[in-house]
């Protein structure tokens, strides 16, 4: 069985994000880029699903600029096989990024795509749902468990108040929920073999997909400051102060 | 392609395996089996062993900023691969080919661990006063005497072991040579070292009564090159002392930005009194100027340059950096610095051995003054 993983290059989750001054976006000069989180959850299950003998082989893929190759060589440092960058300077949406993924999954055949259920920069959560819509797959989202068996897999995923557990038919997407796994850190000797591994480099026009962007971005802001808080003194104050001053009780 | 991606998976095992394990370990000064174990996995024993021989083959630069980023977060933990490289250096350099398939395969895999056995209880900084002696006795040395202050003595088992073959020899370090002592009957650890600093990795006195080793031990098969031999590994040694000062220098920088920013007295954050501003300014400046001189003999060591003085240079400053941020960082903190719940009086702890080991700094001035006369004659 051949796995598909996509993997975003984000910025790192550690980093205080700066809104830029003139409102179109962050700053991202000079500032630490990383594997989105989720995508890392997603890199981990393949790989232990290949260590477990479940799968055959793992391709990580990744769209956007040429660094996005150092993306790529670190799902191929955990365990990837090889790698596929799409290159562009476009900016990618979801969509743009859903019908590149559904080209490469024409093309690679795989028999499951495990994807992040979001990445940390834009928090989008759409592109896993819309390469199910657009390839007519199954889909399994927020997962916290998968099990394959057979041509089947079950998923529990993590929805609102509690668990769902489904079954689904493979070829199959994925989407991880922080849950699913504790992904492992590279040793040296596997990061230097992962330089050895073969990249394909790709470019849309290549995969027949026009990537322009749909939705237009009016202004980024900082989230307000919050304030300081008070100190109350009893129960009956508190209840006071909910009712004349915050007003939601 | 740089080597970001090394230092990510450093930065990532530190935090998850180490960071959350140092306090209990070190003030227990017990021996961080898990870590090593880690470690290992991590590659870390064969990181500088040319990858013909089972390593990594990083260069000295790379392995700088990873010995850095280690002792930023418990310096012990750099000790116990450092010196077993430097023992792997010194077989890469000058052993036979035989020496060096038989031995640097298993060093870099740690299946074998160990380090550098030099020092004495009666010498330290002058070498060729040991008095460790090997006699040859049909295929084998017979070796007796004490080494003392041994990193890894207790947990490693092959040393680079500096001896006295010809004990009356003039000058005296022709009568030097270096063996490979894998432990064994005769070969024994005597006892513990308590210290001051550096908990959880094992130093020790090790006792040799008749212990014998095969001739084909003896590094690069000719006897009268050990000091020659012990010299060559110490380029890298001080480069990677040098990296752990800088490491500590960083650690007690950070801490103390962070601390002056949350910490208030008269109204404002700490940061803001001028007093504690000249601190953070000298603390960040030493730390970056250590830095770069630790970069710079690497890079001259990378190129296969000679670089004795300028990693005694990087060795002297760093150290002496790592010294002085540890005594401002205790300034900055106030009394938590003085506390043993903070890290404070660790790295105060830690700092000054690194002014000791490897070559005191008083030796490094020495060998800097001699290293430009000879360089600048008149
Ligand atoms: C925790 C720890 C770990 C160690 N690990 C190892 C190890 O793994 N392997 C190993 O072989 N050794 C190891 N050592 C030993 C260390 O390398 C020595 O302690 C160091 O080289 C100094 O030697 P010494 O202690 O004999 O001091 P001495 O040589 O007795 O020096 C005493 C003082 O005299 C000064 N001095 C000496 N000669 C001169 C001179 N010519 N001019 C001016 N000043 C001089 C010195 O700078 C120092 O201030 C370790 C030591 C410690 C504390």
């Amino acid at each position: 069985m051949k796995i598909l993983v996509p993997v975003k290059r984000v910025v790192d989750y550690n980093v205080k994000v700066r809104v830029k001054a003139d409102g179109t976006g962050i700053e991202t000069a000079g500032v630490k880029m990383s594997m989105n989180p989720f995508d890392e959850i997603g890199v981990e299950e393949a790989v232990r699903l290949k260590e477990k003998g479940a799968a055959t082989e793992i391709v990580a893929v990744s769209m956007g600029v040429p660094q996005c190759a150092e993306t790529i060589r670190t799902a191929l440092a955990m365990g990837a096989d090889r790698g596929i960058l799409v290159e562009t300077d476009a900016e990618l949406q979801p969509l743009a990024v859903a019908k590149l993924l559904k080209a490469i999954a024409e093309k690679e055949q795989p028999k499951l795509i495990i994807l992040g259920k979001q990445a940390i920069d834009d928090d989008m959560n759409a592109t896993g749902q819309m390469l199910a819509a657009l390839l007519g797959w199954p889909q399994g989202t927020f997962a916290s468990k998968i099990t394959i068996e057979g041509d089947g897999i079950t998923v529990t995923r993590e929805v609102d108040g509690g668990l769902e557990t489904v079954a689904l038919t493979l070829p199959a997407i994925i989407t991880t929920d922080l849950r699913l796994n504790e992904p492992r850190y590279a040793s040296l000797p596997n990061i230097m073999k992962a330089r050895k591994k073969p990249i394909d480099n790709l470019k849309p026009a290549d995969l027949g997909v026009d990537p322009k962007p749909r939705l237009t971005t009016v202004k980024v802001a900082e989230p307000p400051k919050r304030k300081a808080g008070v100190k109350v003194g009893s129960v009956a104050e508190l209840v006071e102060k909910l009712k004349t001053e915050a007003k939601v009780i | 392609m740089t080597d970001t991606d090394i230092l990510d998976s450093i930065d990532a095992f530190l935090a998850r395996d180490v960071v959350p394990h140092v306090h209990r370990l070190e003030h227990d000064d017990i021996y961080p089996e898990a870590i090593v174990e880690r470690m290992r996995e991590l590659g870390l024993f064969g990181a500088t062993i040319a990858a013909s021989f089972g390593g990594l083959g990083l260069p000295c630069a790379t392995y700088a900023d990873i010995v850095e980023r280690i002792a930023r977060v418990w310096m012990s933990l750099s000790g116990i691969f450092n010196s077993h490289l430097i023992m792997s250096a010194i077989v890469q350099r000058n052993g036979t080919e035989a020496q060096k398939r038989a031995f640097l395969p298993r060093f870099a895999s740690a299946e074998l661990r160990g380090g550098l056995a030099l020092t004495e209880p009666d010498c330290g900084t002058d070498l060729q006063a040991i008095r460790v002696t090997a006699r040859r006795d049909g295929d084998a040395y017979v070796v007796n005497g004490t080494k003392t202050w041994i990193s890894n003595g207790i947990h490693g088992s092959c040393f680079a072991l500096l001896v006295k073959t010809d004990p009356n020899a003039e000058p005296r370090h022709r009568g030097m040579s270096m063996l490979l002592a894998e432990k064994g009957a005769g070969f024994t650890v005597s006892r513990k070292l308590e210290k001051l600093g550096y908990k959880g990795i094992d130093s020790a006195e090790l006792v040799f009564d008749d212990y014998r080793v095969p001739v084909d031990r003896l590094i690069g098969g000719i006897e009268g090159r050990g000091l020659q031999h012990a010299l060559s590994g110490l380029e890298l040694g001080r480069i990677n002392v040098a990296a752990r000062g800088v490491g500590i220098a960083q650690a007690a920088l950070d801490e103390s930005l962070r601390y002056a920013q949350v910490r208030r007295t008269f109204g404002v954050p700490i940061a803001q009194h001028q007093a504690i501003q000249l601190k953070l300014a000298d603390m960040a400046t030493r730390t970056e100027a250590a830095r770069l001189l630790v970069r710079r003999a690497a890079e001259l060591y990378d190129r296969g340059d000679r670089c004795d003085m300028e990693a005694g240079m990087a060795k002297l400053f760093a150290t002496e950096a790592a010294l002085e941020n540890a005594t401002e960082a205790m300034r900055v903190h106030g009394g938590y610095g003085y506390s043993t719940e903070f890290p404070i009086e660790r790295l105060y702890r830690d700092a000054p051995l690194l002014v000791i080991g490897e070559g005191t700094n008083e030796l490094q001035r020495i060998i800097i003054a001699r290293q430009l006369v000879a360089r600048n004659p008149v």
